[in-house]
Order: structure tokens, then sequence, then C-alpha cells
């Protein structure tokens, strides 16, 4: 390739501004260099950007937005690179403000319970950095490990135990948020709430749209001083479905409670041998949290539900090192099915849950009609359904294949009331899917909010909310509220 | 002012409030209006008229759109017409041991749902389970276009488009006339009981930090006359664990202070003052003011009468990393209600309130003359 005509491609005159801002080192054009941001962690959708400015500070970060906007070039934050709907996909003709150069814990309070920090700060790093306070930060994604607040915060990230303890916007207090023009602006406060409208809600899972997030104050909770999990086996999936429902119309409210078909139980069983009973076809893990009397007064109660709904085998995790080896499987159920398959896409709907056993039906329905199996992996206190699809994506049709089915699956969550996506964001994946969610004025509505914050429609543009003439070309089907169109036809 | 006083301009009489199949009367008066530039009140059941700054408008009455249209107790979620009241919701969620978690404030025997959403109050259980912010799942609502939008939904995790449920809490009704609303509920608990101790404003701060550090299951902390109380909810033998650790009396009448504490029925709020609100981290320092401050939420609100000017006292709260509202006042008080806001996020109201709202009719200037 003609180096010096790829660099010209590259806006040199704003790769020299930006140069200027961050230093040499901290912006990048070389396409060699470019790869790695290339996608998330949908890796279907891959794009080079433009160039890559990676900004040491806040300063750095308003500086290089209001260059951007100076030149009306548009601009994709991109914290891990973890997130899974392409919501950082870069854009050819954008900047990819990559912020994983601020990943400083700026301040902990014990008294306050907070800690401010960097946005590029790992989730993990921050329950890491105040074990020793007795306090953690409660949303625990899956991908906590390697995941950024800044994106937590984009996404609303959730986690195996938001079901008692809430998502990112239950966990943070205050926001530092840099406009699109590179002004800076507090959102929250350190206070309970803040004056005028609810501002922190509508930036957190906002897919970097309104704004860039530079600072975080988030909660921190006690560690609660026991953890104990019940893991029950059901030979119907509907039985561990009414044991769910039980269980929680009982008034225990779990810390964590996921449930996985018998196609997800085997292939995890597989991979790291967490004694589940591969005969099951559902097994349930509650996970009961608090001081040791709360914990064993509901242990016995979860224990008797699961008994009286028909679980054929209950086990209780007594001690940490079974407790962690019940959790393992759970936990790599996403890579234990990228054993057994070349490629598996993951679906994040969310469902009502007493619609659990008419969706799961349809589901296999939908995966026989098209030739493709799914495994189930459910977040069941919630109604966060993640089935998984095993396909191959070097079989010519697959992928496309795939996503029909996937869409399909979308479509059926919000016929029962459900929504489109549960955890993972709408970013490029789903933007067909939210055709099918929302009305045409809700969406118009949607773009209104974004150009209250962007009128230029720099930040991010094209992610999270689908354009009216995009769903138009979807001929998307429109159910909302249950109320299909032709609602007289049966349906399967 | 009386309800009636207040409600002289009433779109309909009594008899002709649009009911609860009757959404299209709502959406039409509102896109008329929207038409005609008529600025609009909305009105419930008219319990927090005292909140914010007065406002005229014609009244429009959404106290009849009444009605909870589902309740699944295993499901944790219920969905009601805005104008249900909070007792036929209680009521509900009382037969199936559940409660909402923000245990909002009434204020009035008929207070309504679609009320206590816009203004978003939640009462003492506040720091420990959450806001009613917190507990919202969907919103829907007229907007000032006179266009019925639904927003979020039933279901506990949901990131499909811009949270506008959540914005509209606390929005007094300045984006949109809410509709419906569905929200999370939990489960109540085994057991509940309050203790009380002898402390100084200075060490019940201290003390209340301290014990919102452990994982014990509180439910209240608060403090006035130098006595602080700490209310407990959870099982029988988790309650007797926390007992052992905070120490202090049983307080046999604490389910009625609560009570009293979150509808503003204590003495301490018997005054023909005005009463602050001031809601600061909860590391603030005491105030000092004896039988003049009331301290919840563990130390994060304070409730203050002062001789001070509301200057001063918005600019202490600024002080104090937090905010201040005028919450109640007799009718002549004509200044701010509420901390003023910054430069850019003011626009930022300016431009949201008219992308929902783009002729300024509904409950306009309740908060702010922009918005």
């Amino acid at each position: 390739m003609d180096l010096q005509a790829s660099e010209k491609s590259r806006n040199p005159e704003l790769a020299k501004a930006l140069r200027g801002i961050v230093g040499a080192d901290a912006v990048i054009t070389e396409e060699e260099a470019l790869r790695p941001f290339e996608c998330d962690g949908l890796t279907a959708y891959r794009e080079l950007p433009l160039m890559v400015a990676l900004p040491s500070n806040i300063e750095e970060v308003q500086q290089v937005m209001k260059k951007c906007a100076q030149h009306s070039v548009p601009v994709v934050t991109r914290g891990a690179g973890t997130g899974l709907s392409g919501g950082a996909l870069p854009l050819s003709d954008g900047v990819l403000l990559s912020l994983t150069r601020m990943n400083q814990i700026l301040e902990i309070n014990a008294s306050a319970r907070t800690a401010r920090v960097q946005p590029g700060v790992r989730n993990l790093a921050i329950s890491e950095a105040v074990r020793h306070l007795g306090l953690y930060y409660a949303p625990d994604p899956s991908s906590q490990i390697a995941c950024s607040i800044g994106g937590n915060v984009a996404e609303n990230s959730g986690g195996v135990h938001c079901l008692k303890y809430g998502l990112t916007v239950h966990n943070i207090q205050q926001l530092k948020v840099v406009t699109v023009d590179g002004e800076l602006i507090d959102i929250g406060s350190e206070a309970l709430d803040s004056p005028g409208y609810d501002l922190l809600a509508l930036m957190t899972g906002s897919e970097g749209m309104l704004g860039i997030v530079v600072e975080v104050l988030v909660k921190l909770l006690p560690i609660p001083p026991v953890a104990q999990v019940v893991m029950a086996a059901f030979d119907e999936v509907d039985k561990a479905g009414n044991a769910v429902a039980a269980i929680i119309g009982g008034g225990i409210l779990p810390a964590g409670l996921e449930m996985m078909d018998s196609y997800a139980i085997t292939a995890a069983e597989d991979f790291v041998h967490a004694g589940y009973p591969v005969d099951a076809a559902a097994i349930l893990l509650c996970e009961l949290d608090g001081t040791q009397e709360e914990v064993d007064t509901q242990i016995a109660k979860v224990e008797k539900i699961m008994a009286e709904y028909g679980a054929t085998d209950t086990q209780v995790a007594t001690d940490e090192a079974t407790r962690q080896r019940f959790w393992s499987g759970r936990k790599a159920a996403f890579p234990a099915v990228g054993r057994i398959s070349p490629d598996y896409y993951c679906i994040d709907g969310t469902i009502p849950r007493r619609e659990l056993g008419t969706v799961l039906t349809a589901i296999s329905n939908l995966s026989e009609e098209f030739g493709l199996r799914v495994a189930n992996v459910f977040h069941a206190g919630d109604g966060n359904l993640h089935p998984l699809i095993l396909y191959d994506a070097n079989k010519e049709g697959e992928l496309e294949k795939t996503e029909e089915l996937g869409n399909r699956i979308l479509e059926l969550c919000v016929e029962v009331g459900g929504t489109v996506t549960g955890e993972h964001g709408v970013g490029v994946e789903k933007l067909r899917p939210m055709c099918m969610q929302f009305e045409d004025p809700v969406i118009e509505q949607f773009h209104a909010v974004k150009a209250a914050w962007d009128p230029e429609n720099l930040l991010n543009p094209g992610k999270a909310v689908p354009t009216l003439s995009r769903c138009a070309e979807f001929g998307a089907m429109h159910v909302h509220h249950g109320n299909l169109p032709f609602s007289n036809l049966e349906r399967f | 002012m009386s309800i009636t006083e207040i409600c002289h301009l009433a779109i309909w009489s009594d008899s002709e409030l649009p009911g609860s199949d009757d959404i299209n009367r709502l959406v039409d008066k509102v896109r008329t209006s929207h038409r005609n530039s008529e600025p609009l009140r909305i009105c419930g059941s008219g319990s927090k008229f005292f909140l914010g700054c007065p406002i005229v408008g014609s009244v429009l009455d959404v106290k009849r759109h009444t009605g909870i249209v589902s309740y699944e107790p295993s499901e944790l979620v219920l969905t009601a017409r805005a104008g249900t009241t909070l007792r036929e919701i209680t009521e509900a969620l009382t037969s199936s041991g559940q409660l909402l978690g923000f245990e909002p404030p009434w204020f009035g025997e008929n207070a309504t749902l679609g009320g206590t959403i816009a203004c978003g109050l939640s009462g003492p259980r506040r720091p420990f389970s959450g806001s009613a912010r917190d507990f919202v799942l969907g919103i829907k609502c007229i907007t000032g276009k006179g266009e019925l939008m639904s927003f979020g939904g039933q279901v506990i995790k949901n990131v499909a488009g811009y949270d506008v449920s959540r914005l509209m809490v606390g929005a007094m009704g300045s984006l949109g006339v809410l509709i419906e609303i569905s929200i999370r509920v939990l489960p109540c608990h085994e057991q509940e009981t309050t203790l009380v101790l002898e402390l100084d404003e200075e060490r019940a701060l201290d003390e209340m930090i301290r014990l919102s550090g452990l994982a014990i299951p509180i439910s209240g902390l608060s403090h006035s006359s130098g006595l602080m109380r700490v209310r407990l909810s959870g099982t029988e033998n988790g309650i007797a664990s926390a007992k052992a650790e905070i120490g202090g009396q049983d307080d046999e009448r604490g389910q009625e202070y609560w009570s009293q504490l979150k509808e503003q029925k204590l003495r301490f709020f018997n005054r023909n003052q005005i009463l602050w609100r001031l809601s600061v981290p909860v590391t603030a320092p005491a105030m000092g003011l004896g039988e003049d401050c009331l301290i919840d939420w563990g130390g994060a609100l304070r409730w203050v009468y002062t001789d001070k000017t509301d200057e001063e006292m918005f600019e202490f709260a600024r002080q104090m990393r937090g905010h201040a509202t005028v919450f109640r006042a007799e009718s002549y008080y004509q200044g701010e209600r509420f901390s003023q806001l910054s430069g850019l996020v003011a626009e930022l109201h300016t431009r949201l309130k008219s992308s929902f709202d783009p002729g300024g009719i509904l409950n306009s200037g309740i908060m702010y003359s922009n918005v």
C-alpha cells in the first residue's frame, strides 16, 4: 500500500494537532498499530479508525474533543474494548478515543464508602483496592477482570449479583463528563441526590452517545461476611422456572440466581468439572449472602423450596472451595460452549420470568427450524436470558443464518413483554431489534435527547439508536407491548 | 391553599375526569394545549402541591386514571396507572408480603403513584435499599407534543435506548405527563425492630458511618433531640446478632416513629417556618443546630430550620458539597426553591426540556425558570 496515500487519507492535519495535545506516542495512525482497535468484544464487526488518540488526563480529553469538533470529525470512545455489542466499533472517518491510560484510582473514602476513579480503571481493580477496608464494588459483569469502569457506565453493566445489588446505575454517585465541545461538567453528587433532572441515570447506559465519562465516583458496599450457594438439579426446565418464582415470591432475595439448560450443563461440566449432574434438564445456582444467621435461615428455606418444586438433587456449598467450584461452571459456560463449536453467538434478551417456559420451548423450535444448536444460560433472578447459538463462521451463509435466528429470538423476547438487550447494549449489533421494540416517535425522541447533548451528531454516531429510515429498510415488524400486528393469527 | 383553590383552573369538572380507559382524552388535551400554547399544571391528588415553585396553568387532572395493570409477586414488578393511590398499591403489596423499597412519603391520604414518582421522594430506607428512581423500570407518558410514549419496560435488566424512565423521576412532570409506571418491588422482611441510643449529634454521625460500613441489615438511621435511632429489617437471627453489635434500647414505638418521620408528622416538623432539606455527603460535619436539625438517611439528609437567608443556605449546602431545597414554605416565600444549576448543566436542562416539551407547557417553571 502507498504509505503516503494512506497517511494522507488519515487526516494528517488533525493527527498533527492531536499529537500536539496528547504527545507523539499517544496518537496512532499506522495501519498495523491500528489493527488491535478495529473491533471490541463483538468481533464479527471490524473497522479501522482514522486514528487512535490516547489521552492521559481530563484536560487532554477536553482539548482532543475541541479539536475534533472544530474539524467536525466524529469520535468513538473506547474503554477496555470488552463490550459485546460493537459499541466501541471504530468509524473509518472518526477518531477512536481510547481511555486506557486514564487508569488511576484517585481517592478512596472509607467513611463515605466511595472511590473516585478514572474511567480506564478495571472493574475488579476497584474491589481489590478496597478489600482491606472490608468493602467492594458490587456490579460484577463476567468480564470484570478486564472491563473498565468507564465502559461499565456507558453500558450500564450488570452481572451475576445485580438482582440484589443493582446495575451500574445503582452503584455510582457522580460522574465527570466531557461534552462534545470539550466542556467539563459534573453530574450527580457526593450526596445521595442532586438538584434538577437525573442526568446521572440518563448518562448511564448511553453508550458514549451523549458525552465522555472521564471520572466516576462509585459506591462501595460492606463485604457480606458469608456467602453460600445452593445447587439444585431438575428433570424439567419448567420445574426449575417454577422454583425460581417460588423462591422470589417466598420473600427471599438471593444475591445471585442462575439457571443453565442441559446443553450448557454438559459443556461446562466437560470443561471445568464443576460437579454438575449432567443428566439434569436444568440446574439452578442460588447464592445467599449476609450474616451467618441470615444465610442459615435463608439456605434452609431455599432447600425446602427446591425440594417442594421437584429438585432431583440439591447440594449446599458450605465451604468456599465448593462454592467457587459451583460457580466455576457457570462462569465458564461461554468458553465451554466455545470448545464444542467453532463459533458461538451470544444473545442478550430479557423476559418476564413467568414466560421462561414458553420462550425456551420456542427457542428450541427455532433451533430446529434453523438447524443451529442453542445452549441457554439464564440470569434467572432478573429474567436476563443468554441463548448461545452455535455456528461455524467458515460455513457459507451460516453467520447470516445465525443472526437471523438471533433476531427471531429477540423478537420473541419483545413479544412476551421483554427487551432486546438486558446488559450488553445496542451498539451496532441490535439496531434492527431496536426497531422491533420501539415505535417511531420513541426512536425520534431518543434522537432528540441525543441532539440536546450532541447537536452535530459527532459522538459515536450511528450506534445505539437506529435511524427511522434504517428501521423502514428492515421492514421490521413492530411488536409493542405484546400487541402483535395480526394478533388473530396463530404464531408458533 | 386548599386543593379547590389550586384547581380553580380545572379543565374538567369532577364528573368529567378522564378515567382508566380514557388515555385518549388526556392525549388530546395535551395536544390541543401544545397547539394553543396553553400551560398545563399536572395534578394527582394534590398531596405534594407544596413542593417546588408555584406555577399557573390549566389543571390536567390524572387522579381518575387509576388501577393496578399487572402485579405478579414472583416477578417483583408492579405496573399501575399514574392515578392509582399508594394506599391501593401498598394494600396489594402487603397482601403478598412485599413493599415499595424506597419507602415513599405520602404527604396525603390519597397520594398517587404518578405524583410520587414525578416528585421522586424517598423515605428513611433510601440509603439502604435505593431511591424512587432506582426502582422505576418503565414509564408510559404523554410528552409536551401530546405523544403517548413508552420507555423502559417491566423487566429489571434493560439497556435498550436511553434511560428516559429514570430521567422522568423527580422531573416533577416537566418532561411528560406520567400515565403508567412499572416499578420493582421488594420482599418484606421477616422482622423489623428499632433501637434507640442516647448520643449527641457529632457522635451519632460517627456511629452512623461506622454502622453503615458493617454488613448488618440496617434500614433506617436517624438522629434528633439527642437520640439516634437504628431500624433493623431482616431475619430474626440476623437482627438478634446485629442488636448485639449496636447496643442501645429497644424502641417500642419504633414503627410509629419511622412512619411519622417519613410523613413529617413528628413534632420537629410542626413549625411555621421554612423547612430546609439539605442533601449532603454522609461525611458532612455536625451542624450544631440542636433542636433545629433532624438527621435522616444515615447522615446524608438534614432537615433544618434556620434564620439564615436563602442565599446563605444554598451557599452553605454547596460548601458541604451537597444541595439545598426549600421543602416547605409559607405562600409568601418568593425565593428560589432549589440549588441553582451550573451554566452548561442548566443549558442541558433547557435543551432536554425542549426536546420533550418544545412548547414549554408541562409544569413549566416548577423547578427552575428554564424548565
